[in-house]
């Protein structure tokens, strides 16, 4: 009986290669549904692959990913489009358009949204990456974190129920890591299903709830934040580390796990209070 | 004696109002590890090429002050005499990497080969950054089949086969995850023990406050602050203006962890001796 609704994405046994002989996924079930994810591993580990089997850019070799109940085999990357939102790594493999505002306008005119509806959104979006004032710009004429900012925006705009960022944080400043901070939380708070690739454990620790392992190919573990930076040995066969002030209140040996400098500082208060 | 000398340097990008560097003014010993962070569009990107040169011989635009490089005037020398002596290392190695060179080995060859220099000297360099950089065992390999940190040394090894001075990275972990991350800064920790001088424009504080010797702070073109990460750590202005503090550092300071000199740990290692000393001391 199905009690509860069906996960918005689910991938059973996926097996994936670009070169036959040289598996990248070698395996992968699990589902993925509202809340902040994020993806962690080394370079290689099949991360960036695995997302672009969520939007339908690449199909399973074996095995199978469903969204919304659907076989991505069955649909289109436009039919995908609608439910899974995809933010690249590098911005050159995304922007094409020669303004700020039509690059993320093109979206949500793509989905059947009227000019005006488009144009809303767009500067809702631009405005919530601190972008206001860039709309006449070309985007190629920005520096490499506004471009990424850009791409974000742009998928943004296009409201759908899964945002995928691939290292949304390369080459952001503080401002700029806060900024993408704030929008993961809202999303997942509006019960969005926001998956992230990122080397950034700070950001992981302060943002995602779930965190996946991924390495060589497989899931080597997936669980809390808190649960996963609490796993040293784990951590070090995925070449992970937790982030510094985790790590100091391991060392100090504070009772629980803590992943933000705000819960330190009130771990420590207690202890001494 | 200093190997990089910069004294009272403005610069402007043609076309632009807002000066890029305004009032830069530091100096960097052989041997020295020197962090420069500070928030985007600070000037980290520009002072990198100004240390080599393509500001403002490539860029043009309108420059003040004084250079020098290794003994170079860099505004009155040119790039190619500059990149003798200093190297720099891009952002994203796919801008470094030639493209039309089939293994590793040739891809360090590649600007040797450019530069005249003789097959035993380009041999026995070749050998040295490839050993440096712990990337003997890909030499053979094709520059695109290898990860990111591989390729990010491999950038690095390029530059530093043509035996520079002084070696300039500008944000080169940015791409890597945690471990290539680690890669780089210890090749640049042991570059440093060498001599050589390296300055690295890098957002990851927590790393430098672990490698650098000393941290420029810069933000919208001028300079905050120059000194030993602890020192410069603990001023009040450098967080105050959005500048990164190592998460430990920012820890330090809200539960009153001060050292005797007055600073703050900035290490994991620091922070965890000052603590265990406040919390045994209960």
């Amino acid at each position: 009986m199905m009690s509860e609704r069906q996960p918005i994405i689910q991938a059973r046994d996926v097996h994936f290669h670009y070169t036959p002989g040289r598996p990248v996924l070698k395996g992968i079930t699990l589902d993925l549904g509202p809340g902040a994810t994020a993806i962690v591993g080394q370079n290689g580990a099949g991360k960036s692959t695995f997302v672009r089997l969520l939007n339908g850019l690449l199909k399973p070799v074996e095995g199978q990913v469903l969204v919304a109940g659907v076989d991505t085999r069955q649909m289109t990357v436009a039919q995908l489009a609608r439910t899974v939102g995809l933010v690249f790594q590098n911005p050159s493999d995304q922007l094409f358009k020669s303004r700020v505002l039509d690059e993320v306008m093109f979206g949500p005119l793509n989905l059947g949204f009227s000019a005006q509806e488009a144009r809303e959104r767009a500067e809702a979006a631009l405005a919530e990456l601190g972008l206001e004032g860039l709309e006449a710009r070309n985007p190629y004429d920005l520096g490499l974190a506004e471009r990424k900012l850009v791409t974000v925006a742009s998928v943004l705009a296009m409201g759908t129920p899964v945002i995928i960022l691939d290292e949304p944080t390369i080459a952001q400043d503080q401002v700029g890591v806060r900024q993408l901070g704030a929008i993961v939380d809202r999303l997942a708070r509006a019960g969005r299903t926001v998956i992230t690739i990122t080397h950034d454990m700070e950001f992981v620790a302060r943002h995602f709830q779930r965190v996946l392992v991924f390495q060589d190919g497989r899931v080597l573990a997936d669980d809390t934040a808190e649960a996963i930076f609490a796993q040293p040995e784990l951590l070090a066969a995925a070449g992970l580390q937790a982030p510094p002030i985790t790590r100091l209140g391991q060392a100090l040996g504070l009772p629980a796990t803590v992943l933000t400098v705000e819960a330190f500082v009130e771990a420590v208060r207690a202890g001494e209070g | 004696m200093a190997v990089i000398e910069v004294e009272n340097l403005r610069y402007r990008y043609p076309r632009q109002e807002r000066l890029a560097l305004d009032g830069i003014t530091f100096t960097v010993e052989p041997g020295e590890f020197i962090g420069v962070i500070g928030p985007n569009l600070a000037g980290k990107s520009t002072l990198c090429q100004a240390l080599v040169g393509l500001v403002p011989h490539f860029y043009k635009g309108a420059i003040g002050g004084q250079v020098r490089v290794a003994g170079l005037d860099v505004h009155r020398s040119t790039v190619a005499e500059v990149s003798r002596r200093a190297g720099l290392v891009f952002q994203n190695p796919f801008t470094q990497i030639s493209g039309a060179k089939l293994t590793v080995y040739e891809e360090v060859a590649f600007g040797l080969e450019h530069a005249g220099v003789p097959r035993e000297e380009m041999r026995r360099r070749i050998d040295e950054a490839l050993r440096l950089l712990g990337l003997e065992a890909v030499k053979d390999q094709s520059p695109f089949a290898l990860s990111g940190g591989q390729m990010q040394r491999l950038a690095i090894a390029s530059v530093l086969a043509m035996e520079p001075e002084v070696l300039i990275l500008d944000e080169p972990t940015s791409q890597l995850d945690p471990a290539g991350t680690e890669e780089v800064f210890e090749a640049v920790t042991a570059l440093c023990r060498r001599g050589m001088a390296v300055v690295m424009a890098e957002h990851k504080v927590d790393r430098l406050a672990e490698h650098a010797d000393r941290i420029l702070v810069l933000h919208q073109g001028r300079q905050i602050a120059y000194g030993p990460p602890r020192q410069v750590f603990a001023r009040e202005n450098v967080a105050a203006l959005g500048v990164a503090v190592p998460a430990v550092t920012q820890a330090a300071k809200a539960l009153g962890w001060v050292l005797e000199d007055g600073t703050y740990p900035v290490t994991l290692a620091e922070a965890v001796a000052v603590g265990q000393a406040r919390r045994g001391g209960r």
